[in-house]
């Protein structure tokens, strides 16, 4: 979906100061509501999970309601992620840049970004988020609805019962491992990443430090089509 | 039910001590059901029926004497017919009076995540207190014997509750009152056991049926229910009660150990993600290496 990344008419880009549209309206509506309804699965599920986390349920309405309505919101999610899938697919693929990037990637945790190769628009970590999302998702609904129809599960199969919760949990917490990291980045640690999401500008400068080759391309991009070709 | 007249000894899903953990009672409740003697006319059936106020509803005729394939959510006591081929090539009608068991490791109440939906007393009966059940199934996948059943319209779940009523009253549960054979019980759980051993005893001596005994599952640590088989090698013949029921071990490890690593793990990533901030501190653009530009 590079085409969308148009330059913000607000200021020109390349000037100090310059915007630059990371994020579509389109995108970011779709990201807030992948994240509602997961954070909605996340407090209700873990309210299921612990004893020690049951008071969870009460903050949405409470045990019955919390688990009348996980299942739908995990729905709900695995269509938003559908969606997310059909919108950031291409941009998610993993490339040669993204290798070379993978391998210094120490450089990344250690805040040492001038050592690191470039990157386009998502860098290797955000990549491996988005897909370990998918696939957790892809489980977590599979396994969900065994959880939801245990009923219809026949007793001479109630394997698949037990291999339902199984799958279920570990998903479960490989999305929640991801969540942490993905949260913690986007908020704390890479300053501009939240408020590209809200807003979905970035400046020219952030752009440039944190994914070069998407910087280059969408002003390439813009300098072309502002010409004229 | 009457969670008010009987100490309880554990309490499902629940951040802390039940009050009557550390309760001894001397005597356990115990249903003796005889299959030997049971003539499979279902008058425990409608008792059950008439005792817990649910009426009779539209039922699967399964070319047997059965009233339904399996219990239901009100339906919570059901003889099971069996045509079962003895060694001689004779046939025999074994029954059995199939209902919850009442274990004293109850799968169920491993696995529910309601705080308080199931509560084992401490004279061993399993109750299920829907009131705090929120109907996500769990007991399902937890309970050995196939038990615990859904209702739609109320999203909770049911299952006999060895008339904990009429027991906390001193009544005897309304099974018990009406079997017209007596193959029926009720006791304390040493008497029901002696007077069980007993009958297989006399069942092998004077009766010649060789391999009758007691079923009293030590996988579950014994039930709050107990038989008399004619045939104790092979219980799966009386409608499929399992031979050594015990709480899947899936569900051992996921109500155990998958618990805390998974917190453990989760704690682990908060700490980590805490450490790593404080370590490294956050990606901010060096503004004095893009002079000029506004980050
Ligand atoms: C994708 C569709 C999903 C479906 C159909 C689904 C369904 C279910 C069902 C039926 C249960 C049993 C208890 C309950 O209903 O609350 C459950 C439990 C749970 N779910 Fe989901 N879920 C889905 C997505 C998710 C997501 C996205 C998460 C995110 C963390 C999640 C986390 C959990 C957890 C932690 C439990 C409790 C497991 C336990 O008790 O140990 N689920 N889910
Ligand atoms: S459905 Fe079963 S496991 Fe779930 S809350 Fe109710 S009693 Fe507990």
């Amino acid at each position: 979906m590079s085409t969308t990344h148009v330059i913000s008419s607000r200021r020109p880009v390349g000037e100090s100061g310059g915007r630059i549209v990371r994020y579509t309206l389109s995108e970011r509506v779709h990201h807030w509501l992948g994240a509602l309804f997961y954070i909605y699965c996340l407090i209700t599920g873990l309210a299921f999970w612990s004893p020690y986390m049951y008071w969870l349920a009460a903050i949405v309405g409470g045990g019955p309601t919390a688990r009348f309505w996980h299942p739908w919101f995990g729905l709900a999610f695995t269509v938003s992620m559908v969606w997310m899938y059909k919108m950031w697919d291409r941009d998610m693929r993993i490339t040669e840049p993204d290798r070379r990037w993978s391998k210094a990637m120490e450089y990344y945790v250690k805040n040492e970004d001038e050592k690191l190769p470039p990157v386009g628009r998502f860098n290797y970590g955000q990549k491996l988020f988005f897909w370990l999302m998918l696939y957790g998702v892809i489980l977590l609904v599979i396994s969900g609805l065994g959880l939801w129809f245990v009923e219809s599960i026949p007793w001479s199969l109630r394997w698949l019962r037990y291999i339902a919760v199984t799958v279920h949990v570990i998903a479960a917490l490989a999305t929640i491992g991801g969540f942490i990291i993905h949260v913690y980045m986007s908020t704390a640690m890479v300053r501009g990443g939240f408020a590209a999401m809200v807003r979905g500008e970035v400046s020219a400068i952030w752009a440039k430090t944190h994914h070069r080759l998407w910087y280059e391309q969408v002003t390439k991009d813009t300098r072309d089509s502002a010409q004229g070709r | 039910m009457s969670q008010s007249t009987l100490a309880i000894r554990r309490i499902s899903a629940h951040a802390g001590a039940a009050p009557g953990e550390n309760v001894e009672r001397d005597e356990l409740v115990c249903k003796l059901i005889d299959t030997t003697t049971c003539i499979g006319c279902k008058a425990c059936e409608v008792a059950c029926l008439e005792w817990n106020g649910y009426t009779f509803t539209e039922t699967v005729f399964d070319n047997s004497y059965q009233t339904m394939p399996e219990t239901t959510w009100n339906y919570w006591n059901l003889i099971k017919f069996n045509e079962h081929e003895r060694e001689d090539g004779s046939i025999t009608l074994l029954m059995r009076k199939d209902q919850c068991m009442h274990c004293a490791d109850p799968g169920c109440l491993a696995a529910c995540p309601a705080d308080g939906a199931i509560v084992q007393y401490t004279n061993g009966i399993v109750d299920f207190q829907q009131q705090n059940c929120i109907g996500c199934g769990y007991c399902v996948s937890g309970c050995p014997f196939d038990i615990p059943k859904f209702n739609p319209t109320t999203k909770k779940m049911f299952k006999c509750t060895l008339c904990v009523d009429r027991v906390s009253e001193g009544l005897e549960p309304a099974c018990i009152k009406s079997c017209p054979t007596g193959c029926l019980h009720f006791g304390t759980k040493d008497d029901m056991k002696d007077l069980a051993e007993t009958r297989a005893k006399q069942l092998r001596e004077n009766y010649g049926i060789e391999k009758a005994g007691v079923y009293d599952p030590a996988g579950v640590n014994g039930t709050g229910v107990i038989y008399v088989l004619h045939d104790i090698t092979n219980p799966e013949a009386y409608g499929g009660l399992p031979k050594n029921p015990h709480v899947p071990w899936v569900v051992r490890i996921w109500k155990g150990p998958a618990k805390w690593i998974g917190n453990l793990a989760m704690l682990g990533g908060l700490l980590g993600v805490t450490l790593h901030y404080l370590r490294y501190g956050p990606k901010e653009i060096d503004a004095e290496k893009h002079e000029g530009e506004k980050p």
